[in-house]
């Protein structure tokens, strides 16, 4: 469903040193119903991959297929589309501060055209996924941290997206509410969405024994089928 | 579509009232701006009205020779009346400005004992005349000197009134320009506050912005809200404007009769009503939409 064929991506640099080279001949593919975990430090350039994908911006050099589609020759006003066929968390949530959860998540369903009927049936249904029922009116500043990324989590899987892309979802949590974000990814990927997880927290990976991507500064060093956190 | 459209409405309204406290400070510069604007365009007629009372007060007076009859000068105003830049010529003869003038000094004693001393009228008969323009005496006076009937003149008194003339021309002429560039300069800082208000406003909203655009949300989907938002500020912003200027109007009516005469506020806001409705609506909503538009641009790079 996802293919990258020698991405390179490279930023100016500002102050007149060398261009900064955030991804450097990227190649990789990623089928329907796989859970892909992409490791690296930070700066190794799995955000700047991340950023390829949803179409912010264009690849220096190389393309990236999605279910075909190569992005770069994507129209300006169909990447919106593009975008609502992925899900995404990301690690300081976005959820919108004036908007409460249920309109958080509502949100999604309102930009796909969706009825009122199937918001006020969805909404609630994956509320209970994610353990947020009685949180449905507040507004995410009354949440805790862990409980905005579970309402990040059901805004980004409640209009059933070919694939969930998290960035770092579990930066800001602490070890318990990381480990309930996990599970709850793998109940998702289970369902029969594609997941992709960037993350560096090396406990994550290595109980999660799914397929690893390894990156370091811009390269894919590692990308094995059962993979383990090593750097 | 139309699912869209009734979403994008109810959450403009729903982001309006959340955000009341922000919503209320757009609102009020708003209304400032919009008052200025009113003020300017209601009190351009009252400028107008101040230039026409200096110029009535001008005119140039016209004497006849004593022994000039009174039917030769009536011949003459008929004559002077035809000329078209010519608005009013009045007739003054030897007895009324005898009568005039002893209205006018009774009670100044010197005065009068000269007059009894003189024995006779020493007045000479004139035609007071007043052009449709200032600038147009110089005209009128050209025309009378060279005239058939030059020779039963005895003066114009145009040469001596000249620098008065001069003076209200150069007057009116300068009130007429300041107000037009006080106007601009008003109207462009008020249209400027205004934008950077709602600017700044929508800055609160930039992260929501980008992260709606990721998400998938279509543009206008993002923009409408903004739009709503910012056709309520403007229609709410006219109304509390309105009222202004109706208080305004009312409570200075007086005032401004005594200052200004001939000009009254509450008869130009009356007699203007629909415009001045137009105008505040048209002002308020106006910049609502386009400032949203232009400060929203930039947060949909995403």
């Amino acid at each position: 469903m996802l293919s990258l064929k020698n991405v390179t991506k490279i930023y100016p640099s500002r102050v007149g040193g060398d261009p900064i080279v955030a991804l450097d001949k990227v190649s990789f593919d990623i089928d329907n119903r796989e859970f892909v975990s992409l490791v690296g430090k930070s700066g190794a350039g799995k955000t700047t991959l991340l950023r390829l994908i949803l179409a912010q911006e264009n690849p220096t050099e190389g393309d990236i297929l999605f279910e075909g589609n190569n992005l770069r020759e994507i129209k300006k006003k169909d990447i919106s589309k593009l975008r609502r066929r992925i899900g995404v968390v990301f690690q300081d949530y976005k959820l919108f501060p004036s908007k409460t959860i249920f309109e958080n998540i509502a949100y999604i369903m309102e930009v796909m055209g969706a009825s009122d009927d199937d918001i006020s049936r969805d909404v609630p249904q994956v509320l209970d996924i994610v353990g947020l029922t009685d949180k449905a009116f507040n507004f995410p500043s009354e949440l805790s941290g862990g409980e905005c990324q579970r309402a990040a989590i059901a805004r980004s899987l409640i209009h059933r997206p070919d694939v969930i892309m998290a960035d770092e979802p579990t930066g800001n949590l602490d070890p318990y509410n990381t480990f309930e974000i996990i599970k709850l990814l793998v109940k998702i990927y289970e369902l029969g969405t594609t997941v992709i997880l960037s993350t560096h927290d090396k406990e994550v990976i290595n109980t999660l024994g799914k397929r690893v991507i390894t990156l370091d500064q811009g390269r894919v060093v590692r990308d094995e089928e059962r993979g383990r956190f090593i750097l | 579509m139309l699912n869209s459209f009734k979403r994008v409405i109810k959450a403009g309204f729903k982001a309006f009232f959340r955000n009341a406290g922000l919503g209320a400070a757009t609102i009020f510069v708003m209304v400032m701006v919009i008052f200025l604007v009113t003020m300017l365009w209601l009190l351009n007629p009252a400028s107008e009205i101040l230039v026409e009372n200096i110029q009535e007060k001008v005119d140039v007076s016209v004497y006849f020779k004593k022994d000039a009859q009174a039917e030769e000068i009536l011949q003459a105003k008929s004559e002077i009346t035809k000329i078209s830049e010519v608005r009013e010529v009045e007739y003054v003869s030897k007895e009324q400005a005898l009568e005039k003038f002893i209205e006018r000094h009774k009670d100044d004693p010197t005065l009068m004992e000269s007059l009894t001393e003189v024995g006779e009228n020493p007045f000479l008969a004139s035609l007071n005349i007043k052009a449709q323009q200032a600038s147009q005496y110089e005209q009128v006076a050209s025309f009378l000197e060279s005239s058939d009937f030059s020779g039963i003149i005895d003066k114009v008194d145009y040469h001596q009134r000249k620098p008065v003339i001069d003076k209200v021309i150069s007057m009116t002429n300068n009130i007429n320009k300041f107000g037009i560039v006080l106007g601009i300069v008003l109207g462009v800082i008020a249209v400027l506050i205004a934008y950077n208000t709602i600017r700044l406003a929508i800055y609160n909203s930039s992260r929501e912005i980008s992260t709606m655009r990721l998400v998938g949300a279509s543009n206008w989907f993002i923009r409408g809200p903004f739009l709503i938002q910012g056709i309520i500020v403007g229609v709410l912003a006219g109304l509390i404007t309105l009222i202004i200027t109706f208080g305004v109007s009312y409570g200075f009516n007086a005032k401004v009769a005594s200052i200004l005469s001939g000009v009254s506020m509450m008869s130009l806001f009356l007699s203007n009503f629909w415009t001045i409705i137009l105008i505040q609506f048209v002002t308020g909503t106006g910049l609502g939409i386009i400032s949203s538009m232009i400060a929203i641009r930039k947060f949909l790079k995403v």
